[in-house]
């Protein structure tokens, strides 16, 4: 079965944010919601400066606290390359899975149910890349199959530095960020 | 926070309203409310090609309408300016659709200018208004006292209408407060122009420097592109910029200079390149024009010297000429776009020119490739009456470089306030936002007053509208069809922009106003056609391309030219030598330094900090800060602090304040980011946002605005531009 995952490379971002416009008119997202942001990390004193700009998300994590946590059955792992997913008529609103992902990915839709970056799985299984990853300008995001291992992803994580984030969570993220 | 958005959501409906009643006319908005819910009639997906307006690049796109309802734009991938990608303002273009605050029925002022109190009027009243006016106007004063000032492609009927009417005086903001000494320097140098898009090979340099110019930031989106391609050919990158910018975090060198200072590091790279003979010698010989009187004068510029002028370490100017020099012809310095900085930029920007020179990189691949164009002949129009007189932006041609075709804005807003050399009646503005594009807000007023009438087409209610007569709303661009676009590109083509879903209120496309206007002013016979398409079709039939194929596809590509010395391209230098020209005698013929020199740039007074501003990636000049995906992603902009500037005033990130400049001028108040990306001598803010036009409602007072506290400018004396970099502001603390 594919494992879905996303290698980002940070020395191509520029933090342009098209993911995330593109996320909100592909999805709907309703006004004052993200599905995914942009986080910098500035070290160094002027003029020695080193910067790290990262697209981010749901991990959709290989160990998914916010799954485990679920009292309804509302979060899960879905067939379709294990992504994870909100079973929106399921979701009470308890925010139980919003407490205990680490990466502060969800949030609460309008309509009470919990909502969150879904890889575009509806665009996935026609084919197509999720949103975030078609529109980008700076081509530094590549989807595709993490087990396979000559998919883009996996000879990218071959021959690169990467991270992830939060790996001490042990929540087993699926993105990777090239350095 | 969510719910805090939510409220957010529901204050800006009701705000919607609130304004929308101001304009007194509930009429509009009923029918604005029915057609935004969409027709649910059409039920399923359509894809339209059209090409982006969000801001000049005009990246072919494809936008989608789903049930009726505008949903998303993507790119076309046939565009060789967006290869299928856009950018941030390109995917947000859906915004400008839903903007609460777009203009929704012609206007007429009924309080003092600036007041922003209007009459919701008809097209014919609003039309016949100012075609009484402009028949009196050239009845008294001559076609020639009115001043027609347009940005983007949206202006070419309007530009028609007013060359028609007989006026020389047609202004664009894009050539004295912007690229226009970029453009003087490399015609002066190379017999050309970079031209816009700019004809930098990113995508396959080795070597890059940048000055001042923040790709990545600016989201010029080809150049962005290859920018990327460049990262991952590992080129190298050299960024030059009193603060870290984004693309400083991907340089290999970066050198953090003073601001002001930036022609030193280029006359003493010239030096570096020629005292270690690392310049392209063959080139030179062949091909350049007064070498050794350029050799001399730059000879002065040591590394030593530079380096305590720039505050840049002296390793780091001459390791970064080396790696230019490593790498040539591959290697360039990108002449940036927006240069109008500190008033001697037709010098910098020629000293760019001369350093590429010295690379020997001129249409090479890798550095500057040879645009090529699709050819399509114009319309076939009667010819303009013919003007005569002598221009007023520019009497007695005092600045010998002032480009005719773009005209000095700011030299006709001077003959506006002076009435010299004869009185200027009427300013008809399209699309670009005078308050915010021209220095000195207060002579932008001056010469308003002295105005019989001015008129303000836009789609939505920006300063200058807000001191207009008339307002006329325009369709935006996903409602209309526009002019054919065929920029000059590395491969040719044609594109076309075509309405995507009807405008929701009383908005009209600009080629309807131009040619109502044209048949009122008794110049129908300008506009021999009835519709656009006509015009279009005819244009494009001309071409020997098919009109049914563009309007499917959105974008034809011509055939392939060589557009590199590579290829094949024979290379010709279009200046009074022939040659590219290190010594200029144009220049020494009108008094000029013929070889760049290096100035001395003013020192801020004591406790004030240089103003330096910019783009961010998600808006366009002051024109999409009400667009409300776009206002999400930012919705104010932040000043630039150092660190320990900051901690010097006890201030953190987030905190407010605000800047006041040396002439008093107070800004709104701004949100501090303390950061180490900048240097303890500036400043520095995104351009566009704090917003004086209360009917921009959503963003109104939102951040500061660089406008306001350019108060001062330095004209550049051979073209007329106006350097604004030359602001100095001191912190006050918000109570």
């Amino acid at each position: 079965m594919a494992r879905y995952g996303m290698v980002i490379d940070t020395k191509k971002c520029v933090g342009c944010m098209d993911c995330v416009v593109a996320c909100k008119t592909e999805n709907n997202v309703p006004e004052g919601y993200n599905r995914d942001w942009i986080s910098y990390e500035t070290i160094g004193k002027f003029p020695k400066i080193h910067q790290e700009i990262r697209s981010e998300r749901c991990n959709h994590c290989d160990n998914p606290p916010c799954v485990y946590c679920c009292p309804c059955g509302a979060s899960h792992i879905s067939d379709t390359g294990g992504i994870v997913l909100v079973h929106e008529d399921k979701c009470s609103g308890c925010k139980a899975c919003i407490a205990a992902c680490p990466y502060n990915a969800r949030y609460i839709h309008p309509e009470g149910y919990a909502s969150k970056c879904t890889f575009c799985i509806h665009r996935v299984e026609k084919g197509e890349l999720p949103a975030c990853v078609s529109v980008c300008p700076t081509y530094c995001m590549h989807f595709g199959d993490l087990d396979d291992p000559q998919s883009e992803v996996s000879k990218l994580l071959d021959s690169r530095k990467f991270h992830a984030l939060l790996p001490e969570a042990g929540t087993k993220p699926q993105i990777y960020y090239l350095v | 926070m969510k719910s805090v958005s939510r409220r957010k959501f529901l204050q800006i409906s009701s705000a919607t309203f609130a304004a929308a009643s101001a304009l007194g006319s509930l009429k509009y908005i009923n029918k604005g409310t029915k057609l935004l819910a969409g027709d649910d009639t059409q039920k399923g997906i359509r894809k339209i090609p059209t090409f982006c307006n969000l801001c000049f690049w005009k990246c072919g796109a494809i936008a989608y309408v789903k049930d009726g309802k505008l949903w998303k734009i993507e790119g076309n991938p046939l565009d060789p300016l967006s290869n299928g990608r856009l950018c941030p303002r390109g995917t947000g273009g859906v915004g400008a659709y839903s903007d609460p605050t777009r203009l929704k029925a012609p206007l007429i002022r009924t309080g003092a200018r600036g007041s922003e109190s209007w009459k919701v009027v008809t097209w014919d009243e609003a039309l016949n208004f100012i075609a009484e006016k402009l028949n009196k106007i050239r009845a008294t004063n001559g076609p020639e006292s009115v001043a027609f000032f347009a940005h983007g492609i949206g202006g070419n009927f309007l530009k028609h209408t007013f060359k028609a009417y007989g006026t020389p005086h047609i202004f664009a903001p894009s050539f004295a407060q912007c690229r226009g000494p970029r453009e003087v320097g490399f015609e002066l140098t190379f017999g050309d122009v970079i031209g816009s898009p700019e004809r930098t090979d990113i995508k396959n340099t080795k070597c890059m420097a940048l000055i001042g110019t923040h790709i990545g930031e600016n989201m010029h989106n080809s150049q962005v592109q290859e920018l990327s391609q460049a990262v991952e050919n590992d080129a190298s990158l050299i960024v030059i910029d009193p603060r870290f910018s984004i693309v400083a975090g991907k340089a290999k060198y970066y050198l953090p200079v003073k601001p002001g200072t930036d022609m030193a590091i280029l006359l003493t790279w010239a030096n570096i390149l020629i005292k270690e003979k690392l310049y392209d010698k063959e080139f030179v010989s062949n091909f350049g024009f007064g070498f050794e009187q350029f050799a001399a004068e730059v000879s002065q510029y040591t590394p030593e010297w530079a380096s305590v002028e720039t505050g840049v370490d002296v390793n780091l100017i001459v390791k970064s000429a080396r790696e230019l020099a490593r790498f040539k012809p591959a290697s360039f310095v990108h002449p940036g776009r927006h240069a109008t900085w500190y008033g001697n930029d037709a010098q910098r920007s020629r000293a760019v020119a001369l350093v590429n020179a010295l690379l020997g990189n001129w249409n090479h691949k890798g550095a500057f490739f040879q645009p090529v164009k699709m050819p399509v002949p114009p319309y076939p129009y009667p010819p303009y009456p013919e003007f005569t007189g002598q221009r007023a932006d520019n009497p007695g041609k005092k600045y010998p470089w002032a480009g005719e075709e773009e005209g000095l804005t700011n030299g006709i807003r001077e003959a506006t306030i002076t009435g010299n050399p004869y009185p200027i009646k009427c300013w008809i503005v399209y699309s670009t936002n005078l308050m915010n594009a021209l220095p000195n807000q207060q002579e932008t007023l001056k010469a308003i007053n002295n105005l019989d009438l001015l008129v303000t087409v836009d789609v939505n209610p920006s300063e200058i509208a807000g001191y207009s007569d008339v307002v006329l709303p325009e369709s935006i661009y996903l409602e209309r069809y526009d002019d054919l676009h065929s920029s000059p590109f590395t491969t040719p083509f044609l594109g076309i922009r075509q309405p995507v879903i009807p405008s929701p209120d009383d908005q009209k496309p600009n080629w309807w106003i131009a040619k109502k206007l044209a048949e009122k002013l008794g110049l129908g016979n300008y506009f021999p056609w009835n519709n656009i398409e006509e015009y279009l079709k005819e244009r494009v039939d001309k071409a020997g391309l098919s009109y049914s194929e563009l309007k499917e596809k959105g974008i034809i590509l011509g055939a392939k030219k060589p557009v590199y010395i590579e290829d094949g391209l024979e290379v010709k230098f279009n200046t009074p030598s022939g040659k590219v020209e290190f010594y200029s005698s144009q220049l020494a013929e009108k008094g000029f330094d013929a070889v760049p020199k290096y100035e001395i740039p003013e020192e801020p007074p004591a406790g004030y900090l240089r103003l330096l501003f910019g783009r961010t990636p998600v808006h366009t000049f002051s024109m999409t800060q009400s667009n409300p995906l776009l206002q999400e992603m930012l919705e104010e902009n932040e000043v630039w602090v150092n660190i320990n500037i900051a901690k010097q005033y006890g201030l953190k990130s987030g905190d407010y304040i605000k800047l006041k400049n040396q002439d008093g001028v107070v800004s709104n108040k701004v949100k501090v980011k303390a950061t180490e990306r900048i240097r303890t001598d500036c400043v520095f803010m995104a351009h566009g946002f704090g917003h004086q036009s209360k009917a921009l409602f959503n963003t109104y007072q939102k951040g500061a605005n660089d406008s306001q506290l350019v108060t001062k400018y330095k004209t550049d004396p051979l073209m007329g531009g106006t350097g604004m970099n030359v602001n100095f502001v001191t912190i006050v603390r918000e109570a």
